[in-house]
């Protein structure tokens, strides 16, 4: 298997204030690292998911691939080459192949638009003018399942779950291979949930795009993921195949974030693993394993000395000094 | 329609909250949006009722219908709302504002933007306090006092802080606490916890539990999130295009949903679904328009299970087990055997 997304040591910077201010108060290292370290690499038709709680970087990571924040550090390859540091013309082509879907169904869509123009505005933008536009719009509102009728209406005219549709129309305008989806289904209602993941399963079978889904919401990722990876103060803490991960999590941080994930079923058994407190600051990250303020099993190591990645067979991956189910 | 419009009388007594036949409108350029039709429940004393339902369902109307804090274009044209005794909609401004905020009280969807930003925590905490006549210093006491106790630390050199100052968190524990301040008789929760983080989730339902059973207040619990319901509530109520269409006990609702659309949003919460799988049930069809609500069962047009009945008769409540009704012809007692979809009676 070729990987289609290869991203070795990714690091992204935010500065905090800017640089005469920090001259001015003595701050030496005005950033903050959103994404620090991280590699992953998805292969051609697969789907890898993204989880974390807020401010963990995932979207930023997302952004990054996309080359709409600058990279820090590292690499990041589509098909073998390099394309952090391209800019505007050099990195177009590479745009074509990798598509996004933001966050807000409605919010990405340009409300004085209509659905046709959204959707052909991709082939305006890369200046396909081989095609003919109207029976493009058409097949692609098709394949996500809206009528032809679709194309004349404005974003205020569609329910969310529409919106997502013209949203995954759009991305898949340029026949990507690799969609970015930034919570697909934040949002939306669990029936119509289940439409968007099924939409992009069946897309994913018929057209073998990879995938890449980012989202907090765990019963996602199990259903609709091959393979996962948990990020905590933008480091991967975890990663591997989706099953293993949640029959086995190794980390403390997944085993706490699998069962707060609260069963539709008022009688069922409790021992849920709740972990103290809101993830710290960027600012002032924890010494040793960034974890430990929150860990249940800290112990004295953790808060001096910072884990290695270490593998629990095959691709799965953590990063802990005292994983669980090994010697308690 | 669960609770019917008259409800028993057994329940009201020990009710803080009676809703019976509430119906609310709201004017819009295409006409008037029959937002909630005939919707009657019952908050317990003590208990904690939980609403249920998907966007536009009307749940938060209703919480904001009970709170008096409708939208200039919504109106309410009938159905009575109990509280203490009381109907809320016979209450003057005056009446009304010694209640809310007093005896009801409200924590809402988005701790981001439900504080004033350029008021400090303290004087927020000690505002909301104003009618209880106690002295300046009585209320920091007690200010600090609730802090400390939904978790925040350090909760006196706090008061000095501003909203900003927290994160999404911590917010909502501050307004939970200020809500709780005032000791009100209910506490209403509009999605308190769709905002945060699945962990800050967890600790922020155990926090209201804990609080509730220490406080022992009722509380209206609202939200779209199927677990965080079956783990905090005691009665759900189920709402569909602003009808409630189920209603009942926890257990009951959860182990044995009698309602068609109870059952489908049960199946579609991934959340049930133990084994992996890449097709996920979905509920096919949409929401009626509530311009002009269709006749008969509001959900017979994605009911799996429609028949006859279904297009002529508004169903009402049927019991459906200790305490559960559900508003669906196929738990009519006097219904012949056969006459439902083949080969599929009431579960």
């Amino acid at each position: 298997m070729t990987a289609l997304l290869e991203i070795e040591n990714l690091r992204v910077r935010f500065p905090t204030m800017g640089p005469l201010r920090a001259r001015l108060t003595g701050v030496a290292d005005p950033w903050i690292d959103a994404v620090c370290g991280v590699s992953l690499s998805i292969a051609e038709g697969e789907t890898l998911g993204l989880v974390g709680e807020s401010g963990s970087g995932k979207s930023t990571l997302a952004r990054a691939v996309m080359g709409l924040v600058p990279v820090a550090e590292g690499q990041v390859r589509v098909e073998g080459r390099r394309i952090d540091g391209l800019g505007g013309q050099a990195l177009a082509p590479f745009r074509r192949r990798m598509a996004m879907m933001f966050q807000d169904p409605v919010g990405s869509l340009s409300p004085r638009l209509t659905v046709r123009s959204l959707v052909a505005e991709p082939f305006r933008i890369h200046g396909v003018r081989d095609r003919d536009l109207d029976a493009e719009v058409r097949r692609l509102l098709g394949l996500v399942g809206l009528g032809p009728d679709f194309a004349q209406r404005f974003p205020h005219q569609l329910s969310g779950g529409q919106a997502r549709r013209v949203g995954v129309a759009r991305a898949l305008a340029l026949d990507p291979k690799l969609i970015i989806a930034d919570e697909p289904t934040a949002g939306l209602d669990v029936s119509v949930q289940g439409e968007i993941l099924n939409l992009l399963a069946r897309l994913q079978g018929e057209i073998g795009v990879a995938i890449l889904i980012i989202t907090h919401n765990l019963n996602v990722v199990r259903h609709v993921t091959d393979r996962m990876a948990i990020m905590y103060l933008g480091r991967f803490v975890e990663q591997g195949a989706t099953g293993q991960v949640f029959e086995r999590p190794h980390h403390p941080y997944t085993e706490a974030l699998l069962s707060a994930n609260p069963e539709p079923d008022p009688d069922a058994v409790l021992n849920r693993v709740e972990i103290k407190g809101e993830v710290p600051s960027l600012l002032r990250r924890p010494a040793g394993c960034e974890f430990h303020t929150r860990c249940l099993y800290a112990r004295e190591r953790c808060s001096s000395e910072a884990p290695a990645v270490s593998s629990a067979g095959g691709a799965h991956r953590y990063t802990c000094h005292f994983p669980l189910g090994e010697n308690g | 329609m669960a609770g019917a419009a008259s409800p028993p009388e057994s329940a009201a007594e020990g009710s803080v909250l009676e809703v019976s036949g509430l119906s609310l409108d709201f004017g819009s350029p295409r006409g008037r949006i029959h937002a909630l039709r005939n919707v009657s429940l019952s908050v317990p004393r003590g208990r904690i009722v939980g609403v249920v339902g998907e966007s536009g369902c009307g749940k938060s109307s209703l919480a904001y219908a009970i709170m008096g804090l409708l939208a200039a274009n919504g109106e309410v044209t009938d159905g009575r709302l109990l509280f203490e005794g009381r109907d809320l909609l016979k209450l003057d401004q005056r009446e009304l504002r010694a209640i809310r905020g007093q005896r009801l009280s409200m924590v809402f969807q988005d701790p981001m933007t439900a504080l004033n930003p350029v008021r400090r925590i303290g004087e927020l905490m000690t505002d909301i306090q104003y009618r209880s006549g106690r002295s300046p210093a009585e209320m920091r006491r007690r200010a600090t006092e609730m802090l400390e106790r939904v978790g925040i630390p350090d909760a006196e050199s706090r008061l000095a802080a501003y909203p900003h100052h927290f994160s999404g968190g911590m917010r909502q524990r501050i307004c939970i606490a200020m809500a709780l301040l005032v000791e009100p008789a209910l506490l209403i929760a509009d999605e308190p916890t769709t905002a945060l983080d699945a962990t800050l989730e967890v600790q922020i339902v155990h926090l209201l539990k804990n609080l509730q059973r220490e406080l022992g207040c009722s509380v209206l619990f609202v939200s779209h999130h199927l677990g965080t319901v079956a783990e905090l509530c005691d009665d759900v109520v189920v709402m569909y295009a602003g009808e409630v269409v189920e209603s009942g006990p926890v257990r009951e609702i959860f182990h044995r949903p009698s309602h068609p659309y109870t059952q489908a949003l049960f199946a579609c919460d991934p959340g049930r679904i133990k084994q992996a799988t890449r097709n996920l049930p979905t509920i096919p069809g949409e929401l009626p328009d509530l311009v002009e609500p269709p006749s008969g069962c509001i959900f017979k047009d994605r009911c799996p299970e429609r028949f006859e009945p279904c297009d002529r008769l508004k169903p009402p409540a049927y019991a459906a087990g200790e305490g559960h009704r559900a508003a669906c012809h196929l738990l009519s007692p006097c219904r012949p055997l056969g006459s439902g979809p083949a080969g599929e009676g009431a579960r």
